[in-house]
């Protein structure tokens, strides 16, 4: 096994891609993902590969469409700005049941914004992105290392799923540099894809990828099987809870956020404050099961974001009615530090402590406003929990390769 | 006496009636295509790139493996598909508002690139799927549902001439503008697209072919006087001939 | 004799075969088919004039023509090799 290499987040993640048997990507220089490409017009050919520098981040997501339909695993990447020209193609990727992988490692906006941080294209990334109803895998990286295991993962899924999987870093990720521990290179799967990718009908009948049902029933049918799949792949959820178990607060932040924010809750923890981390790995599927079970326990929460408010959404969802969830933000421009942070999580503590007294009395208290409401509220919350409960098998297994301190 | 079949529907054609308009020449460029492909025996390791408009339904005509790419992005599409699989014969069918509007800058670039793809273009002057709409390729004069009272160049501008502008290009190895409204036409058609798609096998570089066609609904005409068009309207300013065959100089 | 065969359900009467035959053989009938289109026909009796150049066929864009050429089974004994022989 090779040694560490030193690698920005950017690198981790076209080594990531070449570990994983990338053989083709498809770029388009916009700043902060530079080196994505950059390193992947040599690096790739030399591996054998075909590189590609796009007119346009249009054509760099529909080249990518186009490798995707061979059956050949495939790469783009871009930055915000980019990543909205990209949506056409990857609506037709996801409509078309099309695996590739997209890297955005995400800028402050909306428009042009800065080159600086953000994670402003949370809704863009989890809820579609283009037009039409359907989904893309969400994997949100915070460390280097895990840029680079989770750029290999992402191939993995977008073939098993045969659905577009995009990874959700930013500025500080693509630009900070931390040694990374290279896997194995992938052993090329010659079946994988066979089944269904386009390779000329040599005696076989023709094969068609396309997104366009015109015939009665057509579509419908096609957009259940998409949301039947977007149900399976609950089976990917991951996360990262760091010292939950006893915590009064847990703080909800993704990515290098959420990596600054562990090191507040850290900080903290030494303090004898009673707080933890719970950062989702997949955005979407969210793990919401995992934390409407800690809402359950009679937990507070609040949602750190370098934006004005948008993962805090899945997070209500999630831990509503037992729970709500304060939310904290950080504005795009600023890097935060984990001082930053301590502040705003001793404030949602002291009112957790308030609110909701002793632990696990959360759930009456916060459906007292009518009476009405309340009797539905207690009748609701278990019921809503044993629903969530059925999920929490499909939670453990991430739970498990969920790092734990 | 015997006789024989001395012309009849190509293989790689599937036995099934259109969805196109009675005297549209869609259908005759699709059996063209059928029948160089059938020739050159590519059918088996060919991947079509279907674009948006009237021809997006190509793949229920021809027998062999397609995908479907967003409205003027076939060539990107294309051009991932052959980066992928080098080893296949990889080709788009566009018509005019996909190819020469939306996707100016995805066939430019691809044949700058003397992307190993060929391209069938099909200009019938007009938006024929969304109902008759001016295209880039609308003659001077000519009404539609969004120039009701003609193209006018001081605001609409001239149409693209795309035959001349894709031969300027360096990663280009044919470039050709025929027609199928006769014979002879038609014959020439085969002839250019069979070295669009030759230059592909070769790898010499890009291929393409425009191809004039009609499309009698949205130009209000019947089939016959549609077919007239052609050679007293469009070859005047849009000429036949090949632009470019760079079989003796070095391509790109 | 040679001679062509237009599968009438699949004409949509657009004519251009009309056009393209050097005889002017091809012709609108009075029938409609199933589409509710008047298809082409060459009249009784003319199909003999066919000499089976197939330009009707090439610009037919519905695939509707089928050409027959007639062939002297003599002709196909002794031309080992040798020219076929037209009609």
């Amino acid at each position: 096994m090779a040694g560490r290499i030193f690698l920005k987040g950017n690198e981790a993640i076209a080594h990531g891609a070449l570990a994983a048997g990338c053989k083709c990507f498809f770029g388009y220089p916009i700043t902060p993902q530079n080196d994505i490409p950059e390193f992947m017009s040599s690096a790739i050919c030399k591996a054998g590969g075909q590189f590609v520098q796009a007119e346009s981040e249009v054509a760099a997501a529909n080249m990518l469409l186009g490798a995707a339909a061979a059956g050949v695993r495939a790469m783009t990447s871009s930055s915000s700005p980019g990543m909205s020209l990209k949506q056409e193609a990857i609506s037709y990727m996801a409509g078309s049941d099309l695996p590739g992988v997209i890297v955005n490692i995400n800028r402050g906006g909306p428009g042009l914004g800065d080159i600086g941080p953000s994670q402003g294209d949370y809704f863009q990334s989890v809820k579609g992105g283009g037009h039409g109803d359907y989904r893309t895998l969400v994997l949100a990286p915070a460390t280097c290392q895990e840029a680079y295991d989770l750029t290999r993962l992402a191939f993995d899924l977008a073939y098993t799923y045969r659905n577009p999987v995009l990874i959700l870093g930013d500025a500080i990720l693509g630009q900070m540099k931390e040694p990374v521990t290279p896997a194995k290179p992938r052993k090329e799967n010659p079946k994988e894809a066979q089944d269904w990718c386009l390779t000329g009908a040599k005696g076989r009948p023709t094969r068609l990828l396309k997104s366009l049902f015109l015939d009665d029933g057509a579509l419908a049918g096609q957009n259940l099987r998409l949301k039947a799949k977007y149900e399976k792949m609950k089976a990917e959820i991951r996360y990262e809870a760091f010292a939950c178990d006893d915590a009064e607060l847990v703080v909800v932040a993704f990515g290098t956020i959420g990596r600054i924010a562990k090191s507040a809750v850290r900080a903290l923890r030494a303090k004898g404050r009673k707080v933890g981390l719970f950062r989702p790995i997949t955005l979407f599927p969210f793990p919401s099961a995992a934390l409407a079970a800690l809402a359950a326990k009679g937990k507070r929460f609040l949602t750190i974001e370098h934006n004005l408010g948008q993962m805090v959404e899945d997070v209500r969802l999630a831990v509503l009615p037992a729970a709500d969830s304060d939310f904290f933000s950080v504005l795009p421009g600023n890097m935060p530090i984990p001082d930053d942070f301590e502040k705003p999580i001793l404030a949602s503590l002291k009112g957790a402590a308030k609110k909701t007294g002793a632990p696990g009395k959360a759930t009456k208290k916060a459906a007292k406003p009518t009476p009405a409401k309340a009797a539905a509220a207690t009748k609701k919350t278990p019921a809503a929990a044993k629903i969530r409960g059925k999920a929490a098998p499909t939670a453990k297994k991430p739970a498990a390769k969920g790092k734990k301190g | 006496m015997s006789e024989k079949i001395v012309f009849q529907k190509p293989e790689s054609v599937y036995d099934r009636a259109t969805h196109y308009c009675p005297g549209c020449h869609h259908g005759t460029i699709h059996r063209l295509v059928g029948e160089i492909l059938d020739e050159m025996k590519l059918r088996e390791k060919t991947i079509l790139v279907s674009s948006i408009g009237c021809s997006v339904f190509l793949y229920n005509y021809l027998e062999v493996d397609a995908v479907e790419a967003p409205h003027g992005r076939a060539p990107a599409v294309a051009t991932g598909v052959k980066r992928a699989r080098m080893d296949k014969f990889v080709f788009t069918y566009q018509g005019d508002g996909d190819l020469a509007s939306i996707g100016m800058a995805e066939i430019m670039h691809a044949a700058n690139r003397g992307e190993r793809i060929s391209v069938v273009f099909v200009n019938n002057t007009v938006y024929g799927m969304t109902g008759g709409q001016m295209a880039p390729t609308t003659m001077e004069g000519q009404k539609t549902t969004t120039c009701p009272s003609g193209r006018c160049p001081e605001s609409h501008g001239l149409p693209i001439r795309m035959a001349e502008i894709i031969a300027s290009l360096g990663g280009v190895a044919f470039c050709a503008r025929t027609a199928v409204d006769t014979v002879k036409n038609l014959n020439q058609t085969k002839k250019a697209i069979r070295r669009a798609f030759e230059v592909q096998t070769a790898g010499t570089g890009f291929g393409f072919v425009e191809v004039l066609s009609t499309c009698p609904t949205n130009w209000r005409m019947t089939p016959l006087k549609a077919n007239e068009r052609i050679a007293a309207e469009m070859i005047p300013y849009f000429p036949l001939g090949v632009f470019k065959d760079a079989d003796a100089e070095v391509c790109a | 004799m040679s001679r062509i065969v237009i599968r009438e359900e699949r004409c949509k009467g657009c004519l251009l075969c009309t056009t393209a035959c050097p005889k002017g053989l091809i012709v609108q009938s009075e029938r409609f088919n199933k589409m509710g289109y008047k298809v082409a026909e060459v009249p009784e009796g003319r199909m003999a004039e066919c000499t089976a150049c197939a330009s009707c066929a090439k610009l037919c864009p519905d695939c509707c023509i089928t050409v027959y050429k007639s062939e002297k089974p003599a002709a196909k004994g002794k031309a080992a090799g040798g020219k076929k022989e037209k009609k």
